[in-house]
């Protein structure tokens, strides 16, 4: 480990090592005040963004910042390194890198051929330089493009996840919240119920539901109950249909152990999600969900910054080339994320390393009631999010999830900003609101007469 | 002038689908955007919610309830133990976790002087809705009667407190197993919303994993002596398999089940 340092306004900063480094150097977060890591003054934070700034690239595969020999997330990220991708910028700082990015010519084939080039770090470093623009600029210059029934990631298209959930489950009721998004032109990323009971019945019961509604409306979309990976794992191997197989993953070892999970078990989840072949137009069969802090919740961050844990998080989800990956990015609470401007922050640092890293970024734009946010930094969120390319966000009935007690963007919410950028939905699910009736000539959705429905729709409202 | 109303119209289709979620769904909408009334309906609800996170638990009230609820079981369930964590006040506990999931200093002595060994203990703890904490000791009168082979610690009440709150605790108790009755983040909804988290071997630093947690015990979620039932289930099970996590689940026997009962819906004419 090797000492850094820079001088500003006459005081001399030095950091530890590449760790206290990229914590120090981090825009303010609670959670890394939570941790002890944060800068302790504001000078310091760009005396640290300076020393970061000229910080050789190669340093981050010389120094992990969590030991090779303890961590199987470090081991996955330096083992598949390609350092032919690398070449192109190999010889760079963190602040070139940062220049490079955002210079013309970077362009999206440049982008997808330097991902697996990079590592988490390296992203995560230089994303703690630059602007919210910088953030949405650069990202929206990076195509990740995944298929499973839908084409998720195309450009001028924003896909929606749509969450229906229930406080018990009831089939009822989430067909009917089911209902609701679909007449609002929501479930291209997928359908996906968070179950509020972890029990395998009751996953295999919401699964049967989902399946049946997606066959005999024909929808071209795909499915998924949000349990654990294991719970999954095993409905497969007992013939219930599974379309998409989530997990949520963090970025070290240690908190992927808290979740009850490692890589071997996701590589098994994956490759069993792979022999049912579900998909007719793609093979991305996996859907993770993050967050930053949620290391450092399980005590699991080793002494690093909760952005940076983040991106290596990304480099978990890459491995097994998911359809989806949302940073649940205001889910976790104000420990980790105190307020409105620092969940902005936070979603598009996440979404922005996400799509360097070449994985398919959605964001679940959201806040809990006991931080000091509400639904206009999630419109600002969700906005510049949108304008930067943003794969998919979320559709909840109303903005309330009823089920997991916090507010995330709603069917509503989604169709005013397709709008407002004029982004459209999958192409494959698009043709499929059209069928139906639901988009009027100019791909506005309609107000749900039930004359105007096709026969099985119109059943639903009678 | 009315502006054109892109609402259903007075047959509201949606009034049927209602009575089978609190969900906001069939909003009126205007464009893109929600009608005005829904607009302020929502704003009211997180009024509401925002301040009841702020809301502080009436301990004594609740040790009242618990403790006669208790004397018809006998000692030591006649007893509630009142305790806090680290964390001194409500602003501290929603920036420091670290200090909800820690005991004062007077609590950690406070709960060695009733050390013996029991199987279980059950921590009633504020959590993030004091107010949801009030529908414990009806969730408590299902339960106790279904733990009969269980020899059960005092209850105890617990102030400015998280989940890993209870594995404190347990050790300091020597309990082999810890139930947590918390109070969950309130949610627009329902800002009333109880969590069961049960830890089989609690200690300190038990991770999340190690925890089965039934969840959303409200009356319009699953009601008190609903989850009473399934509670008492889930702690039969662990002691059963000495374990508790993602490693314990509920047996698979009702999948095949799952799925007539689900054709039963898909099915019938409520969707199809």
């Amino acid at each position: 480990m090797s000492a850094r340092a820079a001088t500003l306004a006459g005081t001399r900063y030095v950091f530890d090592d590449l760790a206290t480094l990229l914590a120090r150097a981090t825009p303010p977060r609670s959670g890394d005040v939570l941790a002890g890591l944060a800068a302790r003054s504001a000078q310091e934070r760009v005396a640290a963004q300076m020393a970061l700034a000229d910080t050789p690239l190669a340093a981050f595969l010389d120094e992990p910042v969590i030991p090779y020999e303890t961590d199987e997330v470090t081991r996955l990220i330096l083992d598949t390194h390609d350092r032919a991708a690398f070449a192109p910028v190999a010889a760079m700082t963190v602040g070139e890198l940062r220049e490079f990015l955002l210079a013309d010519g970077t362009d999206a084939p440049v982008l997808a051929a330097l991902a697996p080039g990079l590592t988490p770090e390296m992203v995560a470093a230089t994303v703690k330089l630059m602007r919210l623009s910088e953030l949405m600029a650069v990202a929206a210059r990076c195509r990740v493009v995944t298929r499973f029934r839908t084409t998720v990631g195309l450009p001028r298209r924003l896909a929606v996840r749509l969450q229906p959930n229930h406080p018990t489950d009831d089939p009822r009721g989430i067909a009917a919240s089911v209902l609701d998004g679909l007449l609002l032109g929501a479930g291209d990323a997928t359908i996906g119920i968070n179950p509020a009971s972890d029990s395998p019945a009751r996953t295999a019961e919401l699964l049967h539901l989902l399946d049946d509604i997606r066959q005999r409306l024909a929808i071209p979309t795909q499915s998924c109950v949000l349990a654990h990976v294991t719970t999954t794992l095993g409905l497969m191997n007992q013939g219930v249909p599974v379309d998409l197989v989530f997990q949520s993953i963090a970025g070290t070892e240690a908190a992927n152990a808290a979740f009850g999970i490692s890589l071997a078990t996701l590589a098994e989840a994956a490759d069993a999600a792979a022999a049912l072949a579900r998909g007719t137009i793609g093979d991305n069969a996996m859907y993770f969900e993050t967050g930053q802090g949620s290391a450092l919740s399980a005590g699991a961050h080793h002494g690093v910054d909760q952005q940076t844990l983040e991106a290596r998080a990304y480099a978990v989800a890459r491995r097994f080339r998911p359809l989806l990956v949302n940073t649940v990015v205001g889910f976790i609470g104000p420990e980790y994320l105190a307020s409105g401007k620092e969940i902005i922050r936070a979603g598009l640092e996440d979404h922005c390393c996400g799509k360097l890293l070449g994985v398919p970024m959605g964001c679940d734009v959201c806040y809990t009631n006991h931080a000091d946010a509400d639904q206009d930094d999630m419109d600002a969120l969700l906005t510049l999010l949108a304008a930067a390319g943003v794969n998919f966000v979320m559709g909840v009935p109303g903005a309330d999830d009823v089920m997991l007690g916090y507010q995330s963007t709603s069917f509503h919410d989604a169709l005013a900003v397709r709008e407002l950028l004029g982004l459209r939905p999958a192409p494959e699910f698009e043709a499929w609101l059209e069928g139906q009736g639901i988009l009027d000539a100019a791909r506005r959705v309609r107000p749900p007469e039930p004359a105007r429905l096709p026969p099985p729709l119109r059943r639903l409202l009678a | 002038m009315k502006p054109p109303a892109t609402a259903p119209s007075a047959a509201d289709p949606w009034a049927g689908l209602r009575a089978h979620t609190p969900a906001r769904i069939g909003l009126a909408r205007s464009g893109s955007a929600v009608a005005t009334k829904a607009l302020l309906a929502f704003r009211a609800d997180h009024a509401r919610a925002r301040d009841a996170v702020g809301d502080e638990l009436d301990t004594e009230a609740l040790a009242g309830a618990l403790a006669s609820l208790g004397a018809r079981f006998g000692a030591p369930l006649d007893q509630v133990l009142t305790v806090a964590s680290a964390a001194p006040d409500r602003a501290t506990y929603l920036r420091r976790p670290d200090l909800g999931r820690r005991l004062d200093a007077a609590a950690a002595a406070h709960l060695a002087a009733h050390r013996a060994s029991y199987d279980l203990v059950v921590v009633i703890a504020d959590g993030l809705s004091a107010r949801a904490v009030q529908a414990a000791p009806a969730l408590l009168a299902g339960l106790l009667p279904r733990l009969g082979g269980w020899r059960l610690a005092p209850f105890v009440v617990a102030r400015q407190a998280r989940v890993a709150l209870g594995d404190a605790v347990a050790a300091a108790l020597g309990a082999g197993a810890v139930a947590v009755l918390i109070g969950e983040r309130p949610g627009l909804t329902v800002p009333v919303s109880l969590g069961a988290y049960v830890t089989w071997l609690p200690r300190i630093g038990s991770t999340d994993a190690e925890r089965n947690c039934l969840s959303n015990i409200h009356a319009t979620g699953t009601p008190p002596a609903a989850a009473a039932q399934r509670l008492a289930a889930l702690l039969g099970l662990m002691r059963q398999r000495g374990l508790s996590g993602v490693g314990l689940k509920e047996e698979g026997d009702l999948i095949a089940e799952s799925k007539i009962r689900s054709d039963g819906i898909v099915g019938s004419d409520f969707l199809l």
